[in-house]
């Protein structure tokens, strides 16, 4: 029920002004209160990214990139290998979780509705699958490193290798590679998926030839955020891919990755200046990951407006 | 049938297997974790484990109360810095800046999720550490829970910034039209209006950070100072609490697991163990915040 309150007689005029100035007053300074946040979150990227950059640039040059670091508890010499490894580590982790990710999202997004529908178990597996792929997405890197420790270094015995940090990796990645793929087919309009398969195309048809390739900058999307979470990514790879400063030469074979290769550098041999240039090199390759992500989803963009 | 069918069956069978792989993986992870902490659990006892202060593997002794507590500081600290700096960008990117500006602004976010934690780390160990051991404490080393809680507030500024724009953007206009034209002006439209409808959105990014920060393992490592102390305050004065060195559950895995064998090792994965539960918890709280922001959103706009 509404009680009828009784107001007082109407406010003056001058009680009115003043009100409004008061919340106009407020409204400017909690306004100017946000651009400072605003600016402040932008002026912590510049400060880090500046200072990574230029501090670390002293130490890059063409040797820096092209000798092998010495080892031990020297902390000289170059990064070379650490580049080796980390794209080796890139391209095994990319090449074992695309096709999985890839997969799993075409499912979960073309197929599991109509699946559902014919079994109730199928129904509470796909609902299940969702909500593994979101725990996944929560769980910290280092409870991967542990799992991929215990199962792929000391169970299955692959030790300290490629193959295991790929293999733990790849467990990593994937829900990106799920998320990001499921983005970009459920941006593909029906009408593709309707006139396929009125041509007579099978489903696999329609989603190879036709529902695949317009969602493809969506999907490279996801597989380059990867790249760079791989690229980034430590703890991980701290506890399965050994440490060796040497380049792997088999999938068995330990190593070290560019962000692994800084943690080394800066809590063993505190050579911090290299550290620093190492830091440099690899926030260099995260801003133009991040440039070709921008580039690659404003094509999506203007491509689906296009249509 | 011809080929064309029985390749469409198979396609659907091995697009299936990888959709439940996502499923082996968690339940995997879940029980690899589990089976190799229960020689702990058993040998130490949980109790033990988890209300004990002192870790020493040496003798025997593995508590990991410090840990949990150390973890817990260093979060605490990160969301006091780190959420209202994160909630004033969300609130000036959603709905103050001008386009040229969130053009800017919204990548640089992005790219500050993306800097490798060791940079952070690194930059933590060479910038932070030396500026904190300024403060003139007995016993202050530079590394520990302050400079740890501002690594870690820029590093989960990201993830609670763009769930919570995406929270104030989610928010229908009409709600703001309607506030607008009641006469507020649009500060007390933001603070009375949107912010409050969005505000299960906002809550749930608040909370993806925490379970961020739990989870931080290397730039941790490189600015707590790891040692295995109960964290308190230098002197008398309680805010010197900040300058104790301290080591996290995450932290406590790393570092160690290289060398340990038998017992101790075990005592690692139920440290990971209690990791895991505790991100469990964080992130299930947070998803049923979310949903619940799109339940009200939908029957509202309905």
């Amino acid at each position: 029920m509404i009680e009828e309150t009784k107001l007082p007689a109407l406010l003056s005029e001058e009680a009115t002004n003043r009100n409004l100035k008061m919340r106009s007053d407020a409204q400017k300074f909690w306004f100017a209160a946000t651009w400072i946040f605003g600016a402040l979150t932008l002026l912590i990227l510049l400060l880090v990214i500046g200072y990574v950059i230029i501090q670390g640039g002293k130490a890059v040059n063409w040797e820096f990139l092209s000798t092998p670091p010495k080892g031990g508890l020297s902390g000289e010499g170059g990064v070379s290998t650490t580049l080796g490894t980390t794209l080796y580590l890139v391209l095994l982790t990319i090449g074992i979780s695309t096709p999985l990710g890839v997969g799993a999202a075409i499912y979960l997004i073309e197929y599991a509705g109509e699946q559902s529908l014919t079994s109730p178990i199928l129904k509470v597996l796909i609902s299940i699958a969702n909500f593994a792929v979101e725990t996944l997405a929560g769980i910290p890197s280092i409870i991967y490193g542990l799992f991929g420790y215990s199962l792929f270094v000391s169970a299955l015995r692959f030790g300290w290798s490629l193959l295991s940090a790929s293999l733990a990796g790849a467990c990593l990645v994937l829900p990106t590679i799920i998320r990001t793929t499921e983005e970009a087919l459920l941006a593909v309009p029906d009408d593709y998926r309707r006139g396929s398969l009125a041509l007579g195309a099978t489903k696999w048809q329609t989603l190879y030839k036709v529902v695949l390739p317009a969602s493809l900058p969506g999907i490279i999307t996801g597989i380059i955020l990867s790249v760079g979470r791989v690229i980034s990514e430590t703890a991980v790879f701290f506890v399965t891919l050994g440490g060796s400063h040497r380049l792997p030469t088999s999938i068995m074979d330990g190593g070290r990755t560019l962000a692994l290769h800084l943690y080394y550098l800066a809590m063993d041999t505190r050579a911090f200046d290299k550290a620093m240039g190492t830091g440099a090199v690899l926030v260099v390759m995260i801003i133009l990951i991040n440039l070709i992500i921008d580039f690659v989803s404003r094509k999506l963009t203007a491509g689906l407006k296009g249509r | 049938m011809n080929t064309r069918m029985i390749v469409d069956k198979a396609v659907k069978y091995i697009l299936f297997i990888s959709a439940i792989l996502s499923i082996v993986i968690v339940l995997a992870i879940a029980f690899f974790i589990f089976q190799e902490s229960i020689q702990a659990w058993r040998e130490i006892g949980v109790g033990e484990m988890i209300f004990k202060r002192v870790w020493r593997p040496g003798q025997d002794q593995y508590g990991i109360l410090a840990m949990i507590f150390g973890s817990v500081a260093v979060t605490f600290g990160a969301i006091v810095l780190g959420v209202p700096l994160a909630l004033g960008t969300a609130i000036f990117l959603g709905e103050i800046a001008p386009v040229g500006v969130r053009a800017i602004l919204r990548p640089a976010v992005q790219l500050l999720a993306g800097i490798p934690s060791v940079v952070y780390g690194l930059f933590g160990m060479v910038v932070l550490v030396p500026m904190v051991r300024e403060i003139n404490v007995p016993g202050n080393s530079g590394y520990g829970l302050l400079a740890a809680s501002i690594v870690l507030a820029v590093m989960i500024l990201p993830t609670i910034t763009s769930i919570a724009e995406d929270a104030i953007r989610a928010v229908p206009d009409s709600y703001r039209s309607g506030s607008l034209a009641l006469g507020a002006t649009k500060w007390q439209t933001i603070t009375q209006v949107v912010l409050p409808a969005g505000r299960s959105g906002i809550i749930a990014g608040i909370i993806l950070g925490v379970g961020r920060a739990l989870g931080e393992t290397m730039a941790m490592i490189m600015v707590i100072g790891n040692s295995v102390v109960f964290p308190k305050p230098l002197t008398k004065n309680p805010l010197t609490f900040f300058l104790s060195q301290a080591r996290t559950l995450t932290g406590n895995i790393a570092v160690e697991i290289s060398y340990a064998t038998g017992v101790h090792e075990s005592a690692l994965f139920a440290t990971g163990v209690v990791l895991f539960v505790l991100i469990i918890v964080v992130n299930a709280s947070a998803r049923w915040l979310i949903s619940r922001q799109s339940e009200v959103q939908t029957t509202r706009q309905g």
